[in-house]
């Protein structure tokens, strides 16, 4: 457990180096969510019928999605793992007295943290002070906000487990952009971060429900804003918990799957 | 402490020549080779050996390294190392080693050394009054006061080096394996980490397997050479044997008052010879060297002499000759 915290305070300190970085992330994202606020109202304005979820709800949904883009995002990669696997510095990885997946589990988990830590709180604070009907509101209840805030953590607990299997692919293709790309659109299409996922046609939506990525980024959102109620958050918390389970279990298996194979050459 | 038996690894690589067409073909088909990187490698080493493994480039001594440190799986054979097999209970036997791969690196590129070191110091659970002391010593030895509060990626290759060593041992390992350690050091660093390593060995009694291709390296450490080529074991003995068996040369090279005349020596040949100086090779176990000067001095006006022993890079030379590596 130690040691867990000990990358996570070491990943903090390197994050916290970055504040430039930090910032334009800021800024981008504030750009970025007005013009998507701004195509979904003139949709909306122009709506032959009303649409599964409120112009009110999706703001929500869009604030909360720019504010922890790197909790939802898989493209938020740590390319240093990607280096040493294919430069083959993994070799000192494999010499510790640790398992290798919850090391880099640890790694992924604090890089997102850290990176959020910074840039969560300044666009939260902007975006509750902006004026209506752009601004971002308390949830409806307490419970709500408690519910919301076990599924985000939930969801980023996910979306790293589903990312340590870009990682282990690495070890197959030894490069990263391949996997990247798939993983990449795939899971940023069906978190519903393109379109949110009420939006999609039912069709669609039958998919997104089946697949774990909504559970990392379309459903903790849409728990703050009320769209999804208490009672169902429950079960969606459920539902998260057993997901984790799954793909923690089947991400060590394939760990250590490929480890048995790996050769380290040269050197 | 540490025993390999029959030890076996193979590696298959794709190979395709180059140009643009045999990249297209292979595309659909790829022709693999077989590559035995170790042959049916034994030996057994004691605690408290300094182990010098040496070798040509790509004669297997990484992949020893490897396997003994649990990174990769042998096809065959037999390896313990204090009662563990390293690639079956890797997570149990790698606390009790330190290593330290000279081409690859373990620390943090973007923050303080100290930091990654502190990181390392959690992972191995280190208690922090042990750490403390540890890390003081490692410090002092190495001399890293000026650069282990700089970031790594500020470092020479030389500071890095120094850093990845007190690295691998932070949590006082019983075993070390050193591939490489002195790449890119410069003098005064080498002096300084050969000096650390018998330190070690001597004051905690640390066994320490060493790769390299500084001879000199192995001339101040080790008592015992490992010598492979071609995945296989050649020579396995102290360095003095080794010296023995094909030391027997020595040169000779004498400087005189000008004689244009060429002087012949029986038992000797010459390696060079001006009108001032002749450089001799001689072969100790037909003729004495005390022989040859007086030969020498028979026949001109000596001014100067000096005797050599063969060195031992030469040896290592004429090694991978007889053993066609």
């Amino acid at each position: 457990m130690k040691m867990y915290l000990a990358v996570l305070r070491l990943r903090l300190n390197m994050g916290m180096q970055y504040r430039a970085a930090a910032l334009a992330g800021v800024a981008t994202q504030f750009f970025w969510g007005f013009i998507i606020i701004m195509v979904f109202e003139a949709f909306y304005e122009h709506a032959a019928q009303t649409p599964p979820i409120s112009l009110k709800e999706l703001i929500q949904y869009i604030w909360l999605q720019q504010a922890f883009l790197v909790f939802v995002m898989m493209w938020f990669r740590d390319n240093e793992l990607f280096d040493l696997i294919t430069s083959g510095n993994i070799a000192y990885e494999l010499c510790r007295p640790s398992g290798l997946y919850g090391f880099w589990y640890a790694k992924l988990l604090a890089q997102r943290l850290s990176s959020a830590l910074l840039r969560c709180f300044p666009i939260l604070i902007v975006a509750y002070l902006l004026p209506e009907p752009y601004n971002l509101e308390p949830p409806p209840s307490i419970w709500a906000f408690l519910l919301f805030l076990s599924a985000l953590l939930l969801g980023l607990l996910l979306l790293v487990a589903i990312s340590m299997f870009l990682y282990i692919s690495v070890f197959i293709t030894l490069s990263p952009m391949g996997s990247l790309l798939v993983f990449g659109v795939l899971s940023e299409f069906f978190a519903g971060l393109v379109i949110p996922v009420p939006l999609m046609p039912v069709w669609l939506q039958k998919i997104a429900y089946v697949l774990p990525f909504r559970w990392t980024a379309d459903f903790p959102f849409r728990v703050y804003s009320g769209h999804i109620p208490e009672q169902d958050a429950i079960i969606g918390i459920l539902v998260q918990l057993s997901y984790l389970t799954v793909l923690v279990w089947m991400g060590r298996k394939a760990l250590n799957g490929v480890l048995k194979k790996v050769v380290v050459q040269g050197g | 402490m540490i025993h390999l038996e029959g030890i076996s690894k193979s590696y298959k690589i794709a190979k395709r020549s180059s140009g643009l067409r045999q990249a297209a073909k292979a595309l659909f088909y790829r022709e693999h080779t077989t590559i035995n990187a170790l042959k049916d490698i034994s030996f057994s080493i004691k605690q408290g050996e300094i182990v010098g493994y040496i070798g040509p480039n790509g004669a297997g001594k990484s992949t020893t390294i490897k396997i003994m440190s649990g990174i990769l799986v042998p096809d065959t054979g037999k390896c313990t190392i204090m009662g563990y097999t390293p690639w079956k209970d890797r997570t149990q036997y790698v606390k009790n080693i330190g290593v330290v791969f000279g081409q690859r690196s373990q620390l943090w590129w973007d923050v303080p050394v100290i930091d990654s070191f502190e990181l390392l110091k959690d992972i191995y659970k280190v208690p922090q009054q042990e750490y403390k002391s540890t890390i003081d010593l490692l410090i002092e030895t190495l001399e890293l006061q000026e650069i282990v509060q700089s970031p790594v990626r500020q470092l020479s290759l030389g500071q890095r080096m120094r850093c990845e060593i007190a690295a691998s041992l932070i949590h006082n390992p019983k075993i070390i394996f050193l591939d490489e350690p002195t790449i890119g050091l410069d003098a005064v660093s080498k002096i300084a980490v050969r000096q650390f390593i018998k330190t070690i060995n001597k004051e905690k009694g640390v066994t320490v397997i060493l790769t390299t291709h500084d001879m000199n390296d192995i001339e101040a450490l080790a008592d015992r050479v490992i010598l492979i080529g071609k995945g296989t074991l050649l020579y396995d003995g102290n360095l003095e044997e080794l010296r023995k068996q094909f030391g027997t040369t020595k040169i000779i090279t004498a400087d005189y008052a000008k004689n244009t005349d060429p002087i012949q020596i029986p038992g000797t040949a010459a390696l060079s010879w001006t009108p001032e100086r002749i450089v001799l090779s001689i072969d100790t176990e037909r003729v004495k060297p005390s022989e040859v000067i007086t030969h020498l001095s028979n026949k001109v006006e000596l001014l100067d002499v000096t005797i050599e022993t063969k060195p031992i890079e030469d040896i290592i030379v004429q090694l991978y000759k007889e053993y066609q590596i």
